[in-house]
């Protein structure tokens, strides 16, 4: 309001009537200050994007359809949908299972610092030094194997790396705790007299999260599936150095990858490229129409 | 407060998880670190014994000091740029109304939520065709995509909070658009952007997708350098490579303890709650 009043006052003696009108719509010369952001996103994503897109009908060879044709009709593309879901899905499932009570629990610690100071290191780490750690440290010599066999729980060491084991290890080392700090934030959003007030109402743990957290906490768990589903399906190093990238954890980024760097046929890579993002917007479609037929109902009450 | 049997239970079995999956991580951690100090290691618990070898080795062999160079000027550059482009806007975003604002925002939320492999793709495939591809330029550029939203998503809620009268005080004064950055919101705004530029850092340094996609030769960062050193794993000695996985973990981790002491851990990944 005075913002807008002040900066109106100092156009009124010079500027023509309008520029006092656009002032009025709120473009004036602070919104200006947007312009090289948003011009730089339009050049580098959406841009590329479009271009992208247009790319994927220009095949090398054949109609216009030539490279989507050739994506759903050979197998070696086609099979890196299923292969990416069948890891991707399954992950972002048990991050979530695993990454819920938990925050449940830790909403509760007062210092929780120390706990998502350890959890941000593979996060900042990355997948890269994850998958390095984890050649070794869950190899047949590692520590994790010995560990086991000195507990007498496995007589030979079982294999965890170079194939899909490995790829979902790495998964929930770096996407638990992203899923898990995320999850927290959300819990942390609720207001705690809510479930106060439940508790003197006599509601056990139980029914304290069926009828208060559940309802409220839903958009939030939908989000955050849909972050880590995204996240777990673009999946790249780790399903290059700790999978078996030519069989089973042949994921979808790698056949994209191929094409782009290997093949140069760059109008395939975008070609796969779009149909990534497309399956990933399916799955984000059906994740907010499912919560949809859960709960209906104000999105965002009851938050403090 | 009275607690059942099963409620202690299930609260000592999700410790139990959590303990797991921590000792886990830093056993993962250490045995990077003890390897890449280790003489030999085959068969054993722990390396019959202990040299710093590998660190020389790893040194020569990766270029590293070359490697290190351009980590540096790559994420400079894109912490500076982030910088000077995303608060502006943030400011903007925070202060005005103004139609197809929603649309802007989404334009910003988007390269945060799309992920880098995604939609890397297609712009190494521009960057190529304008010839940006593989050069320093192209890797900053590559780096500023989903930097410059982060930058503009963490400031808007610093903006907010400062009253708006300052400002209109700093204008009735006669302050234009650059003196009031200058000499009001710059000072004010500080701990928000230092604490929003040491997140971009830390980011970048462990950006590989995008860093990967657009990089050549001479445009390697540590991360991407680390990826091909263990995709060609038997080229090089398992210490070397665990050497270098040491200084990249001493890099990053000086950055993110000096973030953390601005930052709450969880603002590393809490940009989505602002996302809905």
């Amino acid at each position: 309001m005075s913002t807008l009043a002040s900066s109106s006052a100092r156009l009124e003696d010079a500027a023509p009537s309008w520029r006092l009108r656009f002032a009025a719509m709120g473009l004036d010369g602070v919104t200006l200050l947007l312009l090289p952001a948003a011009l730089f996103l339009v050049a580098l994503f959406i841009y590329p994007f479009l271009y992208g897109f247009v790319l994927s009908f220009e095949p090398k060879q054949g109609g216009m359809f030539a490279n989507y044709a050739r994506f759903f009709s050979d197998p070696f593309f086609a099979n890196t949908i299923a292969t990416t879901m069948k890891i991707a899905v399954p992950v972002t499932i048990l991050n979530l299972a695993l990454a819920i009570p938990i925050a449940f629990r830790v909403r509760l610690l007062r210092r929780q610092r120390l706990l998502t100071t350890f959890l941000v290191l593979p996060i900042t780490l990355g997948t890269v030094l994850v998958a390095e750690g984890m050649l070794f440290y869950f190899g047949p010599q590692g520590w994790f194997n010995r560990s086991l066999i000195a507990l007498g729980l496995i007589s030979h060491p079982v294999r965890l790396v170079h194939n899909y084991w490995g790829v979902l290890i790495s998964l929930v080392i770096t996407g638990f705790p992203f899923t898990f700090l995320l999850t927290l934030s959300y819990i942390t959003g609720i207001d705690p007299s809510l479930e106060q007030a439940a508790a003197t109402l006599g509601a056990k743990p139980a029914a304290r999260f069926r009828h208060i957290f559940w309802p409220l906490l839903l958009p939030g768990l939908a989000i955050t599936f849909c972050l880590s589903f995204v996240q777990a399906y673009s999946v790249f190093p780790s399903a290059v150095l700790v999978g078996e990238p030519a069989a089973a954890t042949r994921v979808i980024s790698i056949a994209a990858y191929q094409s782009a760097f290997e093949d140069y046929d760059y109008s395939m890579a975008s070609a796969i490229a779009m149909i990534m993002a497309a399956t990933q917007l399916v799955v984000v479609l059906i994740v907010f129409a499912g919560r949809a037929l859960v709960y209906r109902g104000p999105v965002s009450s009851g938050k403090g | 407060m009275n607690r059942s049997l099963a409620e202690r239970l299930w609260a000592a079995a999700l410790w139990l998880l959590v303990a797991f999956f921590i000792l886990n991580l830093i056993a993962l951690i250490a045995t990077v670190i003890t390897s890449s100090f280790a003489t030999r290691w085959l068969g054993t618990w722990f390396p019959a014994a202990f040299t710093t070898r590998w660190y020389f080795s790893a040194w020569d062999e990766f270029q590293l000091g070359d490697v290190l160079t351009v980590t540096f000027e790559v994420v400079f550059a894109v912490v500076g740029l982030a910088g000077l482009i995303g608060v502006p806007a943030a400011y903007a975003m925070a202060r005005r109304d103004f139609p197809g604002k929603k649309l802007v925002m989404l334009l910003f939320l988007l390269p945060l939520l799309v992920p880098p492999i995604t939609y890397g793709i297609p712009m190494a495939t521009v960057l190529y065709r304008t010839g940006l591809g593989g050069t320093l330029a192209g890797v900053i550029l590559a780096n500023l995509v989903p930097t410059v939203p982060f930058v503009i998503l963490v400031m808007i809620p610093f903006i907010e909070q400062i009253d708006p009268r300052i400002e209109a005080a700093a204008r009735v004064f006669g302050a234009g658009t650059l003196r009031l950055f200058t000499y009001v919101l710059l000072p004010i705004l500080t701990p928000g952007i230092l604490a929003a530029l040491l997140l971009v850092l830390v980011r970048t340094i462990g950006m590989f997708e995008l860093t990967f996609l657009t990089a050549g030769p001479t445009s390697q960062t540590l991360v991407v350098a680390l990826y091909y050193a263990v995709f060609a794993a038997g080229v090089r000695a398992v210490q070397s490579i665990d050497a270098m996985a040491v200084i990249y973990m001493a890099t990053t981790l000086v950055w993110l303890l000096i973030a953390l002491r601005f930052v709450n851990p969880t603002q590393i990944v809490a940009r989505a709650k602002q996302a809905r």
